[in-house]
């Protein structure tokens, strides 16, 4: 059980804490000056600290909050903000049907990419844990797409191999499949921007390959003793013993999904479209923002992208105690 | 072993020979499935690659992976560039950004991490669950309040919006990254390090610094990478041609493409931005598998 890499954490944080303790009650007594010392590791602690906090503090806190202000503003760059209190937020959810459109396929895109993207690494990872002799060329070759998947290259490589009468086009006509091409059809476009995604499965798959090495194979022995099939095997210990990864690879996917932007915009050549189905709300910010110069309301849209984030955090992190079993803590 | 020896004395002398078989059927098809897979996950890369070679006319009218009749024409068409910017300032451009990227990001982030990993200040607690939350903070809810900021120091269309930030460890995923590593290294040596009057910039320059430098390493490639590949900072901060990087360069050819003008060029220019990241994955494909992989279980 103490093989998970949880359960090591654990361990060597308290095996630290210990060593930290003994060496305070070692020196003690021979340097009463306990409080100097206690300044002077504040003191370099803020040293090496210091890049991080000022980027922390420049770049992220303060831009938050006067993000947070510009919100509650009508604001150009040219003219200074001017305070309208509710109004953007009440533009966005009752007189922009394009915003509500930009957050429908936004949703959809990360609620229906996030789980086949997972569900395909899971796939594959298992496949790839069946046997280490040869895997590490395919773990190589599903791995390479994640690295370039979200670069303007491959996005116009997208845009050809799904162009109508491209190759995934008259491919699948081989097959007596016609779509109505990808590229320009509204209904396909979505589609294709999820295979895109689901096409980066590979960094969740190392991931998750790495999560199963650490599983013992005792534990598979012991279920086959007791009769249990593939299935079963796979219910009642890959699933439990692999949640903490599962956990971890399901929050990073959903929040990075919802930042998916140069595709979209390459692939759309900017505009958003087909009839706004590759408008996510990424594109829809920069193009208010930058190209409108509607600075405030694009603030209100980073705003409630902001709390969507951090509420779907707080849910996971919340009902995380129910699904995600972390080896030590049996009960 | 053992167990399978038991079994096969067990049983009749042919069941062994017949489970081999089954193994080997097995991890033939095994084989045969995952190559199948590869051939699919690859094929936009193999097509990429094969279409630099499709005159013009074929875009549109062959789909296929071969080109009816090869030419090397589009690599000259991209050797000239577009907008009046040769394709070689595009690639300086990037190599600059990504250059930097890896030292501002490698520096800031080491020392981030060794102060959350190893130091007991005041506060720790508090900024590293800061850290943590950053990890989780979408970017685009900072770049409206980012962009006024850079815009009024006067920094729009150079290269300081883009790298400024690298060089104060604003990607949390770096600084995790290292203080994972670092919470491994065992802390004998720095107590004895300690124990003999080094203090922390002794320490952490000569002891972790050395001991860290697989993740180092790991930071560096990702940096490149992500930088290499970044398109919304130089689309928002960059105006004049001859300061676009490879992704906003593409852009241009994209745009013009899609009158229908120039697909092979486009393709072409496509696949050279590509080179440098495919072969960083080829040399150091160890590091990057690993980097995600030790990322992920410490989560």
């Amino acid at each position: 059980m103490s093989t998970t890499a949880t359960r090591v954490i654990v361990t060597e944080d308290r095996s630290s804490a210990h060593l930290l303790r003994k060496s305070r009650r070692e020196v003690d007594p021979v340097r009463p000056g306990q409080r100097a010392r206690v300044r002077r590791e504040t003191a370099a602690g803020y040293a090496f600290l210091t890049p991080w906090l000022i980027g922390f503090l420049g770049l992220t806190l303060v831009p938050m909050v006067y993000s947070l202000y510009l919100s509650f503003t009508r604001y150009n760059i040219f003219a200074p903000p001017k305070w309208i209190g509710l109004d953007n937020y009440i533009r966005l959810f009752t007189k922009d049907p394009v915003f509500l459109q930009s957050s429908e396929i936004t949703l959809i895109y990360v609620f229906v990419g996030t789980p086949i993207t997972l569900a395909a690494a899971l796939g594959t990872a298992m496949l790839l844990n069946y046997r280490d002799k040869g895997s590490g060329f395919f773990r190589s070759a599903f791995y390479a797409p994640s690295l370039i998947g979200a670069s303007v290259s491959i996005a116009i490589v997208w845009r050809a191999m799904f162009a109508t009468d491209g190759p995934v086009d008259s491919g699948l006509q081989v097959f007596g499949i016609d779509l109505g091409g990808w590229i320009g059809n509204p209904s396909m476009v979505l589609p294709m921007m999820i295979l895109l995604h689901v096409w980066t499965f590979g960094s969740t798959m190392v991931i998750f390959l790495a999560g199963l090495k650490q599983i013992p194979k005792e534990l598979y022995e012991a279920a086959e003793m007791d009769g249990a099939g593939a299935w079963r095997r796979f219910r009642a210990v890959t699933i439990p013993m692999l949640s903490p990864v599962m956990f971890f690879n399901l929050l990073l996917g959903l929040i990075g999904a919802f930042q998916v932007f140069a595709s979209a915009y390459i692939i759309s050549n900017g505009s958003g479209g087909p009839a706004g189905m590759t408008n996510f709300i990424t594109v829809y910010l920069y193009k208010r923002g930058f190209s409108d110069g509607q600075m405030g309301y694009a603030a209100a849209m980073a705003w409630v992208l902001l709390i969507v984030v951090a509420l779907l955090a707080f849910i996971l992190f919340r009902t995380q105690k129910s699904w995600v079993h972390y080896a030590g803590d049996d009960k | 072993m053992t167990s399978t020896t038991i079994a096969g004395d067990a049983r009749p002398a042919v069941a062994p020979r017949r489970r081999i078989k089954r193994k080997t059927v097995q991890t033939v098809v095994w084989f045969i499935g995952l190559s199948i897979l590869t051939v699919i996950v690859l094929y936009p890369l193999l097509w990429l690659f094969l279409a630099t070679f499709k005159p013009n006319a074929e875009f549109g009218t062959n789909p296929g992976l071969f080109p009816n009749q090869p030419t090397v024409d589009n690599y000259g068409k991209v050797m000239e560039g577009i907008a009046g910017v040769p394709m070689w300032r595009f690639f300086l451009n990037s190599f600059i950004l990504a250059v930097s990227a890896v030292v501002g990001t490698v520096l800031s982030s080491a020392l981030a991490a060794y102060a959350f990993a190893r130091v007991q200040f005041k506060g720790l607690g508090i900024f590293f669950a800061a850290m943590i939350g950053t990890l989780l903070l979408p970017f685009h809810v900072v770049i409206i309040p980012q962009y006024i900021i850079f815009n009024k120091l006067g920094w729009v269309d150079t290269f300081i919006p883009l790298i400024l930030p690298k060089f104060l460890a604003t990607s949390a995923f770096f600084v995790f990254l290292i203080v994972q590593f670092i919470r491994q290294m065992p802390r004998d040596m720095d107590e004895a390090a300690r124990i003999d009057g080094a203090g922390h910039l002794r320490i952490f320059w000569s002891i972790i610094l050395p001991l860290i430098k697989p993740a180092l390493i790991t930071c560096a490639i990702f940096a490149f990478i992500w930088e290499w590949n970044d398109f919304l900072s130089p689309l928002l901060y960059l105006t004049s041609p001859e300061n676009y990087p490879l992704p906003i360069g593409l852009r241009l050819y994209n745009d013009a493409s899609s009158g229908g003008a120039d697909y092979g060029a486009t393709v072409t220019a496509s696949f050279v931005a590509l080179i440098p990241i495919l072969l960083f994955f080829i040399v150091f494909q160890r590091f990057l598998v690993d980097g995600v992989a030790t990322q992920g279980l410490k989560g």
